[in-house]
């Protein structure tokens, strides 16, 4: 198009008197510019469609009872789709995971989304808080998604069977390809024995 | 055809990859210096917008599919759900739905003005045939859509055209409970359904293909007829003339899209089809979308049943062979007065077809029905063929170029008129 | 003579043909879904207009009033109505009824929802919660007709898009630049304080019908459902069955276009913004046009 605008300018000086090259740039740069806006608005729609909807954003929370979890024991109960693994930790594993130093982390964060995005993760933040026995992890594997077992692996907490990630005892990564810490979902407990998740 | 200018690649990334796949040349020569009479109205822009709905129309759909559910439990809720919980699901079910009404109402335009300007006689009859093959594809599309959000018009509208095929003797149950995957519509023909209904417009798309690749080998028909004689007389290179032309009837047809969609989007359709399907209680009077009514009054208006069917197929398959039928040396109904006049009576007719296929077939309707029926065969294989071949046309001008000069000249006057350029061709 | 006259004189005699065979095509094919809708009311009467607030291109509902049709359908309605696709959460859902969460939380957790199975394998009932959707009166379609003498209560989540009436012609090609959509609402209004003696001569085909002056052959499986004063309306609204009658109509039309304000919203806005770019196109078109023509004249 430009092409053929430079090509015929010298007519529009001979039919019109002077030429107008400002009002014609603007011409075609609005329209050009109102053809853009609008194809960017357009396609929102078609990219907001395929985000979680409304129903799947109501389900977010999942209600716990936490009377039939023996100590010692972890259930995994689903949250948005996805596993939570509730663990009544015994009093030596507690102990064992307070002792481990911050500098052995590979994670020294947190990830608690309870706490402030920059709390360390001491065994204290990883765990519910006045209730040191509960640790309430997300379990997936935060390396590529798997879901780690229970109970195995070097450090007395989860090994995920995929790549071979070890979790302490606090659901710490110790060590493996994962990067981060199991991630605690936002949680509150609504009794002794009640925790809503979500 | 030959264009206004040939794509001459300039760096040397362009020629190695031009040697190789003279895709920007196929594009330059198509889109860009393929040469459009320069007088052509507006009735030509429907092309444009045929095009860009069937691209709309594949885009809204794949979004849909990503949260509809085929199955007969959850068909209903799965749609109802888009309307309600999907980000802007409401807007893109609207699009789709209206989507439908709008290419048809375009498609009927640009086949009319196919009619009127005798866009399918020689050498374009491939490109109506091609044409033919895809308002076929595009019913069957429209129809097995329609069946999807399993409304009772959805339902109900399934069993009516499926026992279409019942009429067919000795294999035609058995064909019917082929169709169906089962004795009644339900659960396997919803499923079948939904994965033809995302096949055929990809099928529609090849179609289109060859439709635009035949109308590019012979070039555009225009309003009087006349062959392009001078291409740099006759036609204008296609962009940026007919694109910004194209842009702008095509900005005009989304205003009224828009409003149905934003402001009235259940016009176009039925109120039963809010209502979830019932294989045991039929609604008082079936009805098929707006689009199908004519054809639907053809159905209703033979009192047999085999005889009905097949006189509505037959009132599509006869344009089939319409190219043969229209004996004219003239393509253009401006310079065709007799013609005219019936072509006219012609679109009043189908129109009147569309309302009788929306009446309950009963009293008066019936045979009114029948009268509009037999017009509409009565037109296309006696009438045309007959009178395009005693009918004297007007003379018709020497070119393009004269007949957009001619015009000037008997109507002269027109203020603000410059004088013509130094040097212009 | 140059190119511009001939353009113009193109253009006009385009134009004139154009806009002929177009009113022609188009009104034809308008024409024909209006009529689609004609045939199913044959017997009908046809319930008078009522004039709503969310009518119209910048038709909004009315907080307030939906609010009162919703209280409607917990004491009468739900009774025996199912609401399946809407959820306690859409209460609370801007451009609806304008509860607060936490009052939406309150209305869920006053239903009963049936969960399970819990860890023993059973079923059980809890308070609802945002997610729920209303539960149904009935446990299933049979269930219902049988508590119903055989007649089904159908759902009222889409009935106001479901119901509707002739038009007639040349009525409804009007609808489209009137807008007008509302003959469910109209209907479902009139339907309520449609309820009447039958004529003498006229007997019911069976036993447990109804005559109402609305329903498509006057006999409705429903008892008349509402009755003035029935419902109490702490905000002084008159309690009449036509007040109760039109706010009914008002909460159905949210339940079944719950985006209906945001829809038409942005109706507008994708209009005018059409609108101003067919402008903008229309000047570029004719600019570059009219140079070739001045050039090949």
């Amino acid at each position: 198009m430009e092409a053929t605008l430079e090509a015929t300018s010298t007519h529009d000086v001979h039919e019109h008197g002077a030429p107008d090259p400002d009002r014609r740039d603007f011409l075609f740069l609005a329209t050009g510019a109102a053809a853009a806006v609008g194809a960017g608005f357009l396609a929102w729609p078609f990219i907001a469609q395929m985000n979680p909807d409304a129903s799947e954003l109501a389900l977010s929370s999942t209600e716990i009872d936490l009377s039939q979890v023996a100590e010692g024991q972890v259930i995994t109960v689903k949250w948005r789709g996805k596993p939570v693994f509730v663990w009544n930790r015994t009093k030596d594993q507690i102990e064992k995971a307070k002792q481990v130093p911050l500098g052995d982390l590979v994670d020294p964060m947190a990830r608690n989304e309870n706490l402030e995005p920059d709390a360390p993760a001491t065994d204290a933040n990883r765990a519910a808080e006045g209730k040191e026995n509960w640790l309430i992890v997300v379990g997936v594997c935060t390396h590529l998604g798997c879901v780690p077992l229970a109970n195995s692996g070097d450090f007395g907490g989860w090994l995920c069977p995929c790549h071979g990630s070890h979790y302490d005892a606090a659901g710490r990564i110790r060590r493996g390809p994962a990067p981060q810490n199991l991630d605690i979902p936002p949680y509150a407990f609504e009794s002794d024995t009640k925790v809503k998740i979500g | 055809m030959e264009g206004h200018s040939v794509y001459k690649p300039k760096s040397g990334v362009a020629r190695w990859f031009e040697d190789r796949l003279p895709i920007v040349g196929l594009v330059h020569s198509s889109a860009i210096a393929y040469p459009v009479p320069r007088n052509l109205n507006y009735f030509w822009t429907f092309g444009g917008i045929l095009s860009v709905m069937l691209v709309a129309q594949i885009v809204t759909g794949i979004v849909l599919a990503m949260h509809y559910v085929p199955s007969a439990d959850l068909a209903f809720g799965s749609v109802e759900k888009i309307m309600r919980d999907v980000n802007y699901g409401w807007l893109l079910r609207y699009l789709h739905a209206n989507g439908a009404s709008m290419f048809f109402i375009a498609v009927y335009i640009h086949i009319f003005r196919g009619l009127y300007y005798g866009s399918y006689q020689a050498p374009r009859e491939v490109i109506w045939i091609l044409g033919v093959i895809i308002l076929l594809l595009m019913m069957a599309t429209a129809f097995m859509g329609y069946v999807l959000p399993w409304g009772q018009m959805s339902f109900w509208g399934a069993t009516v055209i499926t026992n279409l095929f019942s009429a067919i003797p000795v294999v035609g149950s058995s064909i019917v409970t082929w169709l169906w995957g089962g004795f009644s519509v339900g659960d396997p023909t919803l499923n079948r359904f939904f994965a033809l209904h995302y096949l055929l417009p990809f099928m529609i798309a090849g179609v289109v293909g060859l439709h635009i690749w035949a109308l590019h080998h012979v070039g555009q028909n225009n309003p009087t007829g006349v062959d392009v004689k001078d291409i740099r007389k006759d036609t204008v290179p296609f962009s940026p003339y007919a694109t910004l032309k194209d842009g702008f009837a095509l900005v005009c047809f989304f205003i009224m899209f828009a409003w149905f969609v934003f402001y009235t989007p259940n016009f176009l359709g039925h109120a039963d089809n809010y209502t979830e399907a019932n294989p045991l209680v039929t609604p008082a009077h079936i009805v098929p979308e707006w689009y199908f009514l004519p054809f639907y009054a053809i159905l209703r208006a033979i009192p047999s049943k085999l005889g009905g069917v097949l006189a509505m197929f037959s009132a599509i398959a006869v344009l089939l062979v319409l190219p043969w039928l229209d004996g004219s040396r003239v393509r253009s109904c401006n310079y065709r007065p007799i013609y005219r006049i019936f072509l006219v009576i012609f679109a009043v007719d189908c129109v009147m077809l569309g309302w009788l296929g929306s009446k309950p077939p009963e009293g008066w309707y019936i045979p009114i029905s029948r009268l509009a029926t037999f017009w509409y065969f009565f037109h296309l294989l006696l009438i045309l063929p007959v009178v395009s071949r005693i009918e004297t046309p007007r003379p018709l001008p020497a070119s393009i170029a004269e007949s957009v000069l001619k015009r000037v000249k008997t109507r002269p006057g027109e203020p603000g008129l410059a004088p013509p350029a130094p040097g212009a061709a | 003579m140059s190119g511009v006259a001939t353009m113009l004189q193109d253009k006009i005699m385009n134009a004139r043909m154009a806009a002929r065979a177009a009113a022609l095509i188009f009104g034809a094919g308008l024409a024909l879904p209006g009529l689609t809708m004609v045939a199913s009311a044959a017997e009908q009467e046809h319930p008078p207009a009522q004039s709503w607030s969310f009518s119209g291109p910048f038709g909004r509902f009315n907080t307030a009033q939906l609010q009162r049709g919703f209280k409607i359908y917990r004491e009468v309605c739900s009774n025996c109505h199912s609401l399946d696709r809407v959820a306690f959460r859409n209460l609370a859902e801007h451009g609806g009824l304008g509860f607060s969460e936490e009052q939406a939380k309150t209305i869920a957790a006053e239903y009963k929802i049936k969960d399970g199975p819990n860890d023993s394998g059973d079923m059980f009932e809890r308070p609802g919660r945002l997610s729920d959707r209303f539960p149904s009166p009935f446990p299933n379609e049979e269930a219902a007709r049988a508590a119903n003498g055989g007649a089904h209560p159908p759902d009222m989540s889409t009935l106001a898009k479901a119901r509707t009436y002739e038009r007639g012609f040349p009525q409804f090609v009007f609808d489209i630049f009137t807008q007008y959509q509302e003959q469910g609402q109209d209907y479902i209004h009139a339907l309520l304080g449609g309820y009447e003696e039958p004529p003498a001569d006229v007997k019911a085909p069976k036993a447990g019908l109804h005559y109402n002056r609305y329903f498509p052959g006057h006999w409705i499986g429903m008892a008349k459902p509402i009755s003035d004063g029935q419902v109490d309306y702490p905000d002084g609204t008159p309690t009449t069955v036509d007040q109760y009658g039109k706010d009914v109509a008002a909460f159905l039309t949210w339940a079944a276009e719950p985006h209906m304000m945001a829809r038409k919203h942005l109706g507008a806005v994708v209009i005018f913004f059409l609108v101003v770019f067919a402008g903008l196109l229309y000047a570029v078109k004719k600019r570059v046009w009219h140079r070739w023509d001045t050039e090949h004249a």
